[in-house]
């Protein structure tokens, strides 16, 4: 487990990347002259920021935000406000040279490995490709380097030679990770890069990720559904509903004691090998999504088994509750 | 994707059939037995024989080998008037598609306007400014013609473009030119392949129909449209000039129309 290492490593290391307040609204639009009837808020408000070699895991159910949270932070999004400080300079501003450069250092890794290559071109040139685009190596040595990537990532250079549908899914999987490596990368943002593989590929490719990280010194916005993989690869944790972050801790503590009772909630619903069958919490249905979310109150106020009069009124804030634990709750646990 | 091609008997019959007359279009002096152009006066509207095949015309020129000169014309203007429109028509489409805002909507209204025209009426209006010749009737053929596959490929390029590997492109550095070019437009350009085989019947028949009219292509030179004009006038007694350049036409059109639904099914992901 990672988790141990979590509280001596965190704090102690420079910030990598900083997310300050980020939002992502998309615009509703009704009748021909498209007049906006409102806003889906997909990120609404989020902070947080990941050190040099640390893994931040990013959780949530489907539809909270988590992909798109991390599109904005590899900068494929625009956001409706807020920054992503990498290195210290808001990426959105950069142009030219300087994004180039950032692309360069920030590489994503997609959920669907069937989509994620494009079908018409060669494994070859897929993972040629980003080395081309940035020069690094002379004409001669791209073969070489392209060998040594697919080698790095457990695949045989054979391969090289063949089209995306010739793989597996798990195959498939390790060709995005070699396209991401092609540049030296810093951080990697993998968007549920597990998710769509079978259990036992699942585990090769975290391992191979894990060991990929201490060879290199990347930094991972780890994003995933999957408590059990988070709670094996992340340093810390931040767990997403509706668009905001509702806690966010170190992994550790995040899993022991768990303020926010959306976190409690998603760790109970983690399939568990039990002795003795005790009966299941009874869990409101959810009742509001992303689309028809109302603005006043804590978003997760209709689920909520410990909601308190404040809580319709008020949003909670995300606010330290202990040390380097944050949670958004008027009521935490 | 050949294979599926290949077992619709149909579509690789006009295929067959296309292939023979681009054959018949390049190797035409060694194929007719007079000089589509000489005029035999003597022999004038004479029936279907060993020494013409398939008549003679009211100058006594003979028919099959005007036919075969014809389809050189025809093949040309289908290749080159739907190579015009689809190159307008992939480069509008796919901008239009990639970047969606205020390019989106000039192009696309653009594109709208040229749907209000009735297209025969605009294509005889300019042959009649511009003067009858094949040029002409190449070029605003194709000038006519692309607004459909810009709205086809615009289409696909929406579709394709939100597909994960298109951001993968960004993420590594690709430039806008190099993911429009190298990622989207080549898993996008499939049904433009059906629209553009259609599309080469489409011209070949409007461009039959503009000789037909006498706006097209100008005797002495052979197309299937002017024979068809003389054909009108005998066509009580010598029905060989109007039969052959119509079925020549039929056959053309009706190959070109099973090989583009024959790439459709192949391409049809349903199936």
């Amino acid at each position: 487990m990672r988790g141990h290492r979590a509280g001596v490593k965190t704090g102690i290391m420079p910030n990598l990347l900083e997310v300050k307040n980020l939002k992502k609204y998309y615009p509703v639009e009704r009748g021909v002259f498209k007049e906006t009837a409102g806003y889906v808020k997909a990120l609404d408000g989020v902070s947080f920021t990941i050190g040099e070699k640390e893994t931040l895991g990013l959780v949530g159910e489907s539809g909270c935000g988590k992909t798109t949270c991390g599109r904005l932070v590899a900068n494929l999004l625009k956001p409706t406000s807020g920054e992503v400080l990498f290195d210290e300079e808001d990426i959105f501003d950069l142009r030219g040279k300087q994004l180039k450069s950032f692309r360069k250092n920030a590489q994503i890794v997609f959920q669907d490995p069937y989509s994620s290559l494009n079908p018409r071109q060669k494994i070859f040139n897929i993972v040629a490709e980003p080395i081309k685009i940035h020069g690094l190596y002379p004409a001669k040595e791209i073969k070489n380097r392209v060998e040594e990537l697919l080698k790095l990532v457990g695949l045989s250079p054979e391969l090289a030679k063949g089209y995306p549908h010739q793989l597996s899914g798990g195959q498939r999987q390790r060709i995005g990770l070699a396209r991401a490596l092609a540049l030296n990368p810093r951080l990697i943002v993998a968007d549920e890069p597990i998710s769509s593989l079978d259990i036992s590929i699942q585990a090769q490719i975290i391992n191979l990720m894990l060991d990929l990280q201490d060879k290199y010194s990347l930094s991972y916005l780890f994003i995933s559904h999957d408590l059990g993989i988070v709670k094996h690869v992340a340093h810390r944790v931040a767990v997403m509903y509706l668009g905001k972050i509702v806690e966010l801790a170190d992994t550790d503590t995040l899993y022991a004691k768990p303020l926010h009772p959306y976190t409690k909630m998603l760790l109970d619903s983690v399939p568990k090998i039990k002795t003795k069958v005790t009966p299941p919490t009874v869990e409101k249905p959810a009742t509001e999504t992303l689309a028809g979310r109302q603005n006043e109150g804590c978003a997760f106020y209709s689920r909520c088994p410990r909601s308190i009069s404040r809580c319709k009124e008020m949003d909670p804030l995300l606010e330290p509750k202990g040390e380097k634990h944050y949670a958004c709750c008027w009521n935490p646990e | 994707m050949w294979q599926r091609f290949s077992s619709n008997k149909l579509a690789l019959s006009g295929m067959v059939v296309i292939a023979f007359l681009v054959i018949i279009a390049i190797f035409a002096p060694r194929v007719v037995t007079h000089d589509p152009t000489e005029q035999n006066i003597a022999d004038y509207l004479q029936g279907p024989s060993a020494k013409h095949y398939l008549g003679t015309d009211d100058l006594g020129r003979d028919v099959f080998s005007r036919i075969v000169y014809g389809t050189r014309i025809s093949l040309s203007v289908g290749f080159i008037a739907v190579g015009i429109a689809v190159f307008i028509g992939v480069f509008l489409g796919a901008f239009a598609g990639f970047y969606g805002g205020w390019i989106d909507s000039l192009i696309m209204r653009f594109v709208d306007i040229m749907f209000c025209f009735p297209t025969f009426f605009l294509i005889l209006m300019i042959i009649a400014v511009l003067g009858p010749n094949i040029y002409n009737v190449m070029a605003v053929i194709g000038l006519t013609s692309w607004p459909g596959i810009a709205r086809l490929v615009r289409g696909e390029i929406l579709s394709v473009k939100e597909r994960e590997f298109v951001y993968a492109a960004k993420a590594i550095g690709a430039s806008d030119l190099r993911i429009i070019f190298r990622h989207i437009l080549p898993n996008a350009l499939a049904p433009v392949l059906v629209t553009a085989t259609l599309g080469i019947a489409d011209a070949i028949l409007v461009e039959s129909g503009l000789s037909f009219l006498g706006l097209g292509v100008q005797p002495p030179m052979a197309s299937w449209g002017n024979i068809l004009t003389t054909g009108k006038d005998y066509i009580e007694h010598a029905w060989w000039l109007t039969l052959f350049p119509g079925l020549a036409i039929l056959i053309t059109i009706l190959s070109y129309n099973l090989v583009g639904e024959g790439i459709r099914e192949v391409i049809d992901p349903k199936q």
